[in-house]
C-alpha cells in the first residue's frame, strides 16, 4: 500500500559529506528533477578549498543546499527540512541549520569511534537527548549500498562511491520525485565506464525501494509545480548564464569572442565553459598570468574582436594596471569578476560583494569605468550581454560583477528569444572622414565614442597608447589644459552612459518609510524579504542596482522619496559610501561579512527594528 | 614557407617607399641614440616585404625603445611596461593576417615582462619581437638591467657599490623558451640589420632578434666592442648557415669545439684548419650547437655570434587555434545560438 503523502508549498534540502561523497552530484542532479518537474528552485554549493581534504575532517565537509517551491522564490531557503549527512564532521557543521523537527538522515556507517574523532565528538552525538527535537533516521547507507550491488563487478571501493546514488533515492522518494531524469544523467556521465551505470542505477532504485518498503519513512512529501510565466525554460548556474550571455553578445553583434583568462576559484568555470565553443568561433586563451588573460582581450579588441577576461578579487588586482591601458586607450573590453570573500586569498570557496570599491577605485589617475552587476543566476546572462553593448557602444572597459553565490548557484531561467536581445553595432570606422586625414579620437558628439578602426583597414594607421594623448589627434601630449580636458571628457563620457538605461524598476511601495537598496548576488534574500512586507501593506520598497557605475540618473529621486534607505550589503558598506559621496544623504546598513549569504530572516530583523522605530509596527 | 617577396602590393597598388612607412611624429630619442638607426633600417626593409601598411602593427611595452610605434607610419600601439607580447598575442590571434611586431628592451622583456617573453616564445605566434638591449634603464635614468653585468657601477647602485646581479643572456633565454627564430645583430649595422629584420618577417612562428643598442648617455660603448668596425672584426663571429665559424680581420681564427667547450684557435699555422671548427646548422632541430653559440658571449675570451642562432618551423599558435575552430565547425556546423540556448533539458510551461 503506498504510503500517504502531504502536501508542501516548499521544501529545503541539504546534502553534506567528505569532498568526495559527491553531495555535489547528487545535489545538481535532485535540482535538475525538481526543476524539470516545475517547481521553481534556488541552490547554494558550500564547498572547502581543498580538493580532498583528509576525509572526515570537519575542513573537508561539502555542502549542496537546495530550495524548491509551488510559488517563486529567490533563495536557496534559509533552514532546512531536510539534511542527509553523510558522516559525523557533516552533521557538526551543518546541524545548525536544519530546523527543528527536521528531518536527519545519517549513514550510521559512519558514525563508528574513529569518524566521530575526527569530528571532534566525544561521544555518538545521535545519542543526546537534544537530538529528540529531530527526526532521525540511522541509515546504514554504505551496507546498504554493497548489499544493493552485491551482484555486480564493482569492487567494495567502486561500490562505496555509487553510495550517495542511494541517498538520491531516498530523498526522491521522500519528494515524490521521478528516477528518470537522474537514471537519463547517469547513462550519459558515465557512457564510458558502464559499470558505474549500472552500480550507480541499482543504489539509486535501493534507495527508493528502501524508503518505500521499510517501517522508517512513515509519510512522503509532495510540491506542486510553481505558476510560471508562459515560454521555455532550463536550469542554469550563474557561469553557465555568464557564458551564454557572452556567446549571445560575440554572435548578435558579429565579433568574434576572444577570452583570455588565468584559472582562479570562482570563475573558472567561464573559461571551461567557452572552451567548448570553438564552433562559434570562440577562442579561449589559458594564458601564464592575469595579466597576460587581460592583455589578450586588449590586442583583440585592438584587432576589432570582442576582448573578455575573467577572473577573481585577487586577478582584478593584477589587471587594474591593464584595464586602466584599455581605459586611456578607450578600447572596448569586458572584465568579469567572479567575486569571492578577500582580502588576499581570503576564502576562496566563500561569498562576498566586497570588490566594488576596488572596482570603482582600484587604478592610478582618474579612471572612470562603468561596472554592471548581476542579481541572480540567470541575470549573468543580461547582465554580461549588457556590458559586452556598453563597452562596444562607448568604447570603454566595462566591469562585469558576479560573485560565487550567483555564479555556482542555480535556478531555472526563461530562455530568450533572440529577437528580444538588444542590438549591439560594433560601427567600425571604415574611412577617414574629414580633411586633415583619419583622426582616432574625433568623438561621436552624442555618446562621446571614439572611433574604432581595425588593423588592416587601409588609410586608418594611426598610434595609440598609454600616454596622455592630444584631445582629437590622439598624438602624445603633455600640454596642462589637454590633459585637463581629456580627463574631463573620459569622465563625461562614462557619465552619459547612464543615458543608455531604462527607468530604475521599484519593487512594492513608490515612496514611504523604508526603500531596501542593494546590488548584486543579494537580490534573492532581499526580494523575499521585500515580498512579504508588501504583502501585508506595509510601505516598504525595493531598488536593485544593476548599474552601480555610473548610478541611475533616477536614483537620487527616488531615494529622497523614503524616509529610511537600508543598504544590505555582503561586505563592510562599500555600495551606502558611494551613496553618501554621490547624494549626499545617510543610509543604513546591514552588513555581513561571512563568506555566506544573507538569511531572509537577517533582513527581516533588521527591517523589523527600523519599522518599530519609526512607529510602524 | 617563404613568402613572396616583392616590393609590389597584390592588387596593384602602388609600389611603397621608405617615406610612406616614417609617421608625422618628431622623433625623440637622445642624440646618438642607437635607436635612430634600428628605425630607419625598420622603415627601410618595410617597402620590400610585400604586404600593405595597414596590415601591419607595431606593439610595444614602456621604455626608450617603445617610442618606436609613434614613429612608424603603420598601425601602432604603445602599452604598458612589460605587456606587449600579451596585447600583440590578442592582436594576431584576432586577426592571423596582420604582420606584428614587438617593440621590446632588456628591461622590458626580461625584467617585469619576463614571464610574457618566455611564455611568447613558447607558443610561437608568428610574431616578430626586436629587444633593443642596451643593459641599462635609460627612460628612468641609468639603474642597471637584468642584462647589466654582474659589478655594474649605476644610479642604483650608488656609494661606489656595485650590482649583484648575475645577468641574463637573451639568446639563452630565448633558446630555454623554445622560440624558433633566434637571431642577434647590432644597431648601426645596416647591412647586417636588415636582412636579419627580413629574415625574422619570412620565418613563420615567433622570431626574437637581440639587438646590441647604444645608449649614449647612460651606458655609453657598452657594445663597443662588438660595434665599432676597428673592433668588431676580431670580437665578432658571423654566423651562416653551412660555413664554419671563421672570423678576424684576416680571416684568421675559427671557433672549434674542445669537448663541451668552444674554443678560439688559430688557422693560419698549420695546427688546424677550417675543416676542425665548427659549422653552423641554424636549421638543426637540436638546440645544442645553437646553446653552444649563445654561451659564447658569456665569457670575455670569446667573439659574440652575430646572426641567425636557430631557425626551425614549428606550428604557430594561430595557425592551430584556427584549425581547431574549423575542425569544430566541421563537426557540429557553425554555431546556432538559438540551439545553444535551449541545450540541455528544458520544459515549456504554456
Amino acid at each position: 500500500m503506498r504510503k500517504p503523502v502531504e502536501q508542501l508549498e516548499e521544501a529545503t534540502i541539504l546534502f553534506a559529506g567528505d569532498s568526495g561523497d559527491g553531495s555535489q552530484t547528487i545535489g545538481t542532479q535532485m535540482t535538475e528533477t525538481t526543476a524539470l518537474i516545475g517547481n521553481d528552485v534556488a541552490t547554494l554549493p558550500d564547498y572547502p578549498a581543498e580538493i580532498r581534504a583528509p576525509a572526515g575532517s570537519l575542513a573537508g565537509v561539502s555542502g549542496f543546499q537546495l530550495h524548491f517551491s509551488s510559488e517563486q522564490i529567490h533563495t536557496p531557503g534559509d533552514l532546512c527540512d531536510v539534511l542527509v549527512a553523510m558522516n559525523p564532521a557533516a552533521l557538526k557543521v551543518h546541524l545548525h541549520k536544519l530546523k527543528p523537527n527536521g528531518i536527519l538522515i545519517v549513514n550510521s556507517n559512519n558514525f563508528a569511534r574513529r569518524n566521530l574523532r575526527l569530528a571532534g565528538y566525544e561521544e555518538d552525538p545521535l545519542e543526546d537527548d537534544k537530538f529528540t527535537k529531530y527526526q532521525v533516521f540511522r541509515v546504514e547507507l554504505t551496507q546498504l549500498t554493497r548489499k544493493a550491488l552485491e551482484a555486480t563487478q564493482l569492487t567494495t571501493r567502486e561500490m562505496d562511491l555509487c553510495k550517495n546514488f542511494f541517498a538520491l533515492g531516498m530523498i526522491l522518494w521522500l519528494y515524490n520525485r521521478p528516477m528518470e531524469y537522474a537514471m537519463k544523467w547517469v547513462k550519459t556521465k558515465f557512457a564510458q565506464k558502464p559499470q558505474f551505470i549500472e552500480g550507480n542505477i541499482l543504489a539509486l532504485r535501493a534507495g527508493n525501494t528502501y524508503c518505500e518498503a521499510t517501517e522508517q519513512f512513515a509519510v512522503s512529501y509532495d510540491v506542486k509545480p510553481a505558476a510560471f510565466e508562459p515560454g521555455t525554460y532550463r536550469n542554469i548556474e550563474g557561469n553557465m548564464a555568464t557564458v551564454l550571455g557572452l556567446v549571445a553578445a560575440s554572435h548578435q553583434s558579429g565579433l568574434p569572442l576572444v577570452y583570455g583568462s588565468y584559472p582562479i576559484t570562482p570563475a573558472s568555470d567561464i573559461l571551461h565553459g567557452l572552451a567548448k565553443y570553438r564552433n562559434f568561433g570562440v577562442v579561449t586563451m589559458q594564458m601564464e598570468d592575469e595579466i597576460a588573460a587581460v592583455g589578450v582581450a586588449i590586442g583583440a579588441a585592438f584587432s576589432g574582436a570582442l576582448g573578455v577576461t575573467g577572473s577573481s578579487g585577487p586577478g582584478l588586482a593584477l589587471k587594474s594596471e591593464a584595464i586602466n591601458l584599455a581605459m586611456i586607450a578607450e578600447l572596448p573590453i569586458v572584465i568579469c569578476n567572479i567575486q569571492r570573500a578577500g582580502p588576499s586569498t581570503g576564502m576562496p570557496t566563500k561569498t562576498e560583494q566586497s570588490d566594488l570599491l576596488q572596482m570603482f577605485y582600484g587604478r592610478n589617475g582618474e579612471s572612470p569605468v562603468p561596472i554592471i552587476a548581476s542579481s541572480r543566476p540567470y541575470d549573468c546572462f543580461d547582465a554580461v550581454y549588457e556590458a559586452c553593448r556598453i563597452a562596444i557602444k562607448y568604447r570603454t572597459p566595462v566591469i562585469f560583477l558576479s560573485d560565487l553565490y550567483i555564479g555556482m548557484g542555480a535556478e531555472p531561467w526563461k530562455i530568450p528569444q533572440l529577437s528580444e536581445l538588444p542590438e549591439i553595432r560594433p560601427d567600425f570606422a571604415v574611412s577617414a572622414d574629414t580633411g586633415n586625414g583619419f583622426e582616432p579620437y574625433l568623438r561621436d558628439p552624442e555618446t562621446l565614442a571614439r572611433p574604432w578602426a581595425k588593423p588592416g583597414t587601409a588609410g586608418l594607421e594611426h598610434r595609440i597608447g598609454g600616454l596622455e594623448k592630444s584631445d582629437v589627434t590622439g598624438h602624445v601630449s603633455y600640454d596642462a589644459e589637454n590633459h585637463e580636458k581629456m580627463v574631463e571628457i573620459r569622465a563625461e563620457k562614462v557619465a552619459r552612459v547612464a543615458d543608455d538605461y531604462p527607468p530604475t524598476e521599484v519593487f512594492g511601495a513608490q515612496e514611504g518609510e523604508i526603500l531596501l537598496l542593494g546590488w548584486g548576488g543579494t537580490f534573492g534574500a532581499i526580494r523575499t524579504a521585500a515580498e512579504s512586507y508588501v504583502a501585508g501593506g506595509l510601505p516598504v520598497g525595493h531598488v536593485h542596482l544593476r548599474h552601480l557605475n555610473p548610478f541611475p540618473n533616477d536614483l537620487g529621486d527616488i531615494l529622497s522619496r523614503f524616509k529610511k534607505i537600508l543598504i544590505p550589503e555582503l561586505n563592510s558598506g562599500q555600495l551606502r559610501q558611494l551613496i553618501r559621496s554621490t547624494y549626499l544623504i545617510d543610509t543604513i546598513g546591514l552588513n555581513k561579512v561571512q563568506g555566506q549569504p544573507f538569511h531572509v530572516f537577517e533582513l527581516h530583523s533588521k527591517i523589523d527594528e527600523i519599522l518599530k522605530e519609526i512607529g510602524h509596527l | 614557407m617563404k613568402r613572396k617577396r616583392t616590393s609590389r602590393i597584390p592588387g596593384g597598388a602602388p609600389t611603397l617607399t621608405k617615406k610612406d612607412f616614417e609617421s608625422d611624429q618628431d622623433v625623440r630619442w637622445c642624440p646618438g641614440c642607437g635607436d635612430y638607426s634600428i628605425l630607419a633600417q625598420t622603415q627601410h626593409i618595410m617597402p620590400d616585404l610585400g604586404i600593405p601598411k595597414e596590415n601591419v602593427v607595431f606593439i610595444s611595452g614602456i621604455g626608450c625603445s617603445s617610442r618606436f610605434p609613434y614613429y612608424m607610419n603603420t598601425y601602432g600601439f604603445h602599452t604598458i611596461h612589460g605587456r606587449a607580447p600579451t596585447i600583440a598575442s590578442g592582436v594576431k590571434t584576432a586577426n592571423p593576417d596582420l604582420s606584428v611586431w614587438v617593440i621590446t628592451g632588456d628591461g622590458d622583456a626580461l625584467s617585469i615582462g619576463g614571464n610574457h617573453f618566455i611564455h611568447l616564445m613558447r607558443r610561437n605566434f608568428d610574431i616578430n619581437v626586436l629587444l633593443f638591449n642596451n643593459r641599462i634603464y635609460g627612460l628612468t635614468k641609468g639603474q642597471y638591467s637584468p642584462t647589466s653585468e654582474r659589478g655594474k657601477k649605476s644610479s642604483s647602485t650608488p656609494l661606489g657599490s656595485l650590482s649583484l646581479d648575475t645577468p641574463f643572456n637573451p639568446i639563452s633565454l630565448a633558446l630555454a623558451s623554445g622560440a624558433t627564430f633566434v637571431a642577434r645583430s647590432v644597431d648601426i649595422d645596416s647591412g647586417h640589420l636588415r636582412p636579419m629584420l627580413k629574415a625574422a618577417f619570412e620565418h613563420k612562428g615567433t622570431s626574437f632578434i637581440e639587438i646590441y643598442q647604444n645608449c649614449h648617455i647612460f651606458n655609453d660603448a657598452t657594445f663597443e666592442l662588438y660595434r665599432e668596425k676597428e673592433f668588431k672584426t676580431d670580437n665578432t663571429v658571423l654566423l651562416e648557415h653551412g660555413e664554419p665559424l671563421v672570423f678576424g680581420a684576416e680571416h684568421d681564427k675559427g671557433i672549434r669545439l674542445n669537448g663541451f667547450q668552444p674554443e678560439v684557435v688559430d688557422i693560419t699555422n698549420g695546427e688546424y684548419s677550417t675543416d676542425d671548427l665548427i659549422v653552423h646548422d641554424q636549421y638543426a632541430e637540436d638546440t645544442t650547437l645553437a646553446n653552444f653559440l649563445a654561451g659564447m658571449s658569456d665569457t670575455s675570451d670569446m667573439p659574440h655570434p652575430m646572426g641567425i642562432f636557430r631557425s626551425v618551423r614549428h606550428p604557430c599558435y594561430e595557425d592551430l587555434m584556427t584549425n581547431q575552430i574549423r575542425t569544430a565547425k566541421e563537426r557540429t556546423g557553425d554555431g546556432d545560438l538559438e540551439a545553444l540556448l535551449n541545450d540541455g533539458e528544458t520544459w515549456t510551461v504554456s
